[in-house]
């Protein structure tokens, strides 16, 4: 599925994280980057399952929404400091995930998405109709309260609280991948039944790997809400679970930044879609374009299509097999 | 006796109708992701969306060409039917070589497509349909009011379901569909022509999935989103009744109909999440389904 072997990785990972630490300084806008890098961050999640495990969860909306609600709940109610409300969240998410996982890899493959999506589903009709969580309205102003007297209100302290946070998350990402146990992980993924003949017992690696999974999609739900100031039920809508695959997909599933360049390109386009509409139709003089910002389903599937028709590499993908193949040329 | 259990027992009756009529929906969309599962070895997540479309082709035709509920009944089905053969032989076709989940990912971006034109065209708000003159109405029976639509809904969705298991199981063209599903390589030996066999079989589960539509059209609001909630819960009932099976989907889908009826009516707030709940417990104790086959 996807070949990373780039000689030194790690030196390319600085220089990627000194470019975002320093973009509110080049006039990017904070609370915009912060969002894409909260997405990020659950796509990476995400991608722990499906790039190195080959389990596709359809419930992913599930973790961001759980942590969210119970991040805002801490932070707001309980007032409790902003990391150890985080912490909270991304625990709550893995709680979650243990017990979504323990049903879902009962089965395998298609039924696996279809039993998470599911499960998803019936968490999402208890936050409905659950008092904590202000049902329709969603939890509204989540204070960010303050670290070592540094105080979060402050856009661009709080941008680098979640640079830090989200490199951190990353360098986990990375070692799980790099450890033995994403080795397992990536044979379940390649030949299940072989690992399971290697005498490795694969139902435990998938349910480790669902819950650290969910917990990282916590954490990115948890700082998400920190961000914004509320917790709402889009993000544990189906639909949202959908949004992560699709950022993955046209990132690059199973490579480690694939699904940080899906993000930024797919909550760009959420952002950006209505003023294109609204260019087209100067353009073509075709009044329909106008109303293209409110179908963002609409082109967001168009994507989907063309993704997995012609593109199931994603950008980060092909732009590796591009590499390796002139690689192989010179050499 | 007029109570049971201390709930009246007309509106028992009249819930589990209401639980029967949802069935009957499950269990004819549970039965075309079924056939298109074992033809095509495509998860359609695209069967809500094409259920919507249905319903919404019902509307569109009564509000634009003055057609009546006869004729969509017809015409809904044809139309949508022609679609899926555009969509299998376009887009899906290429993916039959690849794993599993690349087939639910494609319909998924379909779903949101077909779900993306119907809303940026008529919002998200419900569009009235009005039930056809000749079933208006209801029949008291003595113990209940039986609204004589809800009836028609059952009896119709009943016998579409049972046509199509009998043409499944019982007939040549059936057997040549069960046998293209086992080894596609050898009856195509036989000189049967399985890729317009495959073609069909997806036009046929989605005309499927339209003619439910157009059934509910009169007793739901159509709109744009009526499916997507819908295929989650038919989601569950395919867990729920393994795929293995033609009758289990329908007898699944009924049954949990049923069970949802009867939860409205005892414990309401879990109405909407019953099924899942029952898809817990039954994963825990069959993990390959209620008919469904062990691996």
């Amino acid at each position: 599925m996807s070949t990373q072997k780039s000689k030194n990785p790690l030196s390319g990972y600085l220089l990627l994280f000194a470019g975002i630490a320093l973009l509110p300084v080049l006039g990017a806008y904070p609370i915009f980057v912060m969002k894409v890098l909260c997405y990020a961050l659950f796509a990476c999640a995400f991608n722990l399952l499906i790039g190195f495990t080959g389990l596709l969860s359809f419930g992913h909306a599930a973790f961001l929404g759980t942590a969210g609600y119970a991040a805002g709940h801490a932070l707001k109610v309980w007032g409790l400091p902003p990391l150890a409300g985080l912490g909270f969240g991304a625990l709550c998410a893995a709680a979650m995930g243990g017990l979504f996982g323990l049903l879902a890899i009962k089965r395998s493959g298609i039924y696996f998405s279809m039993i998470t999506l599911a499960l998803a589903q019936m968490l999402y009709f208890f936050f409905l109709q659950a008092s904590f969580t202000g049902g329709e309205d969603g939890l509204q102003s989540v204070p960010r309260g303050a670290i070592l007297g540094l105080d979060l209100a402050q856009d661009l302290n709080l941008y680098y609280v979640v640079v830090a946070v989200f490199i951190a998350a990353f360098w986990l990402i990375y070692r799980t991948v790099h450890s033995p146990f994403g080795q397992v992980l990536t044979s379940i993924r390649e030949n299940e039944a072989r690992a399971i003949s290697l005498g490795y017992d694969v139902d435990r690696f998938k349910l480790l790997a669902f819950v650290l999974s969910a917990g990282l999609a916590g954490l990115a739900g948890a700082t998400k809400t920190l961000v914004l100031g509320f917790a709402t039920l889009t993000d544990a809508l189906w639909t949202t679970s959908g949004l992560v695959i699709l950022m993955t997909l046209v990132g690059g599933m199973g490579t480690l930044v694939g699904p940080m360049v899906g993000a930024l390109v797919i909550i760009a386009l959420e952002n950006k879609i209505g003023d294109f509409g609204q260019a087209i139709a100067n353009l073509t003089g075709i009044a329909w374009f106008n109303s293209l910002g409110e179908s963002v389903s609409l082109v967001t599937g168009l994507i989907f299509i063309v993704c997995v028709l012609a593109f199931r590499r994603g950008i980060v993908g092909e732009a590796l097999a591009l590499y390796d193949r002139f690689a192989i040329k010179r050499s | 006796m007029s109570e049971l259990f201390g709930i009246p027992l007309p509106a028992l009756l009249g819930q589990l109708l209401l639980g029967l009529v949802n069935g009957s929906f499950y269990a004819m969309l549970s039965l075309g992701l079924a056939v298109i599962f074992g033809m095509l070895n495509i998860i359609n997540f695209a069967h809500g969306a094409l259920y919507m479309m249905g319903a919404f082709l019902a509307w569109m035709g009564m509000e634009y060409l003055g057609l009546s509920y006869w004729a969509m009944l017809v015409l809904a089905p044809l139309v949508v039917g022609v679609l899926g053969i555009l969509i299998e032989r376009l887009l899906l076709q290429w993916l039959y070589k690849l794993d599993h989940i690349y087939g639910l990912l494609l319909t998924f971006g379909i779903t949101l497509v077909i779900e993306g034109v119907f809303r940026s065209f008529y919002g998200v708000s419900g569009q009235p349909y009005s039930v056809p003159e000749q079933l208006m109405g209801a029949t008291n029976l003595g113990f209940m009011i039986l609204p004589n639509y809800r009836a028609w809904v059952v009896v119709a969705s009943l016998v579409v379901c049972f046509a199509v298991w009998a043409l499944i199981e019982k007939t040549s063209l059936g057997a040549k569909l069960r046998a293209g599903t086992e080894n596609p390589k050898l009856v195509q030996a036989f000189g049967i022509n399985v890729p317009r066999m495959v073609t069909l079989t997806y036009a046929g589960g989605v005309a499927l999935a339209a003619f439910a539509g157009v059934l509910a059209a009169p007793i739901l609001q159509v709109s744009a989103l009526m499916g997507s909630n819908l295929i989650i819960v038919v989601f569950a009932v395919v867990v729920i009744g393994g795929m293995g099976s033609i009758l289990g989907s329908i007898l699944t889908g009924l049954g949990l109909g049923l069970i949802e009826g009867l939860t409205k009516v005892f414990y309401p707030e879990a109405s909407n999440t019953v099924v899942f709940v029952v898809m817990a417990l039954v994963l825990l104790l069959r993990p390959a389904g209620l008919f469904g086959k062990e691996k």
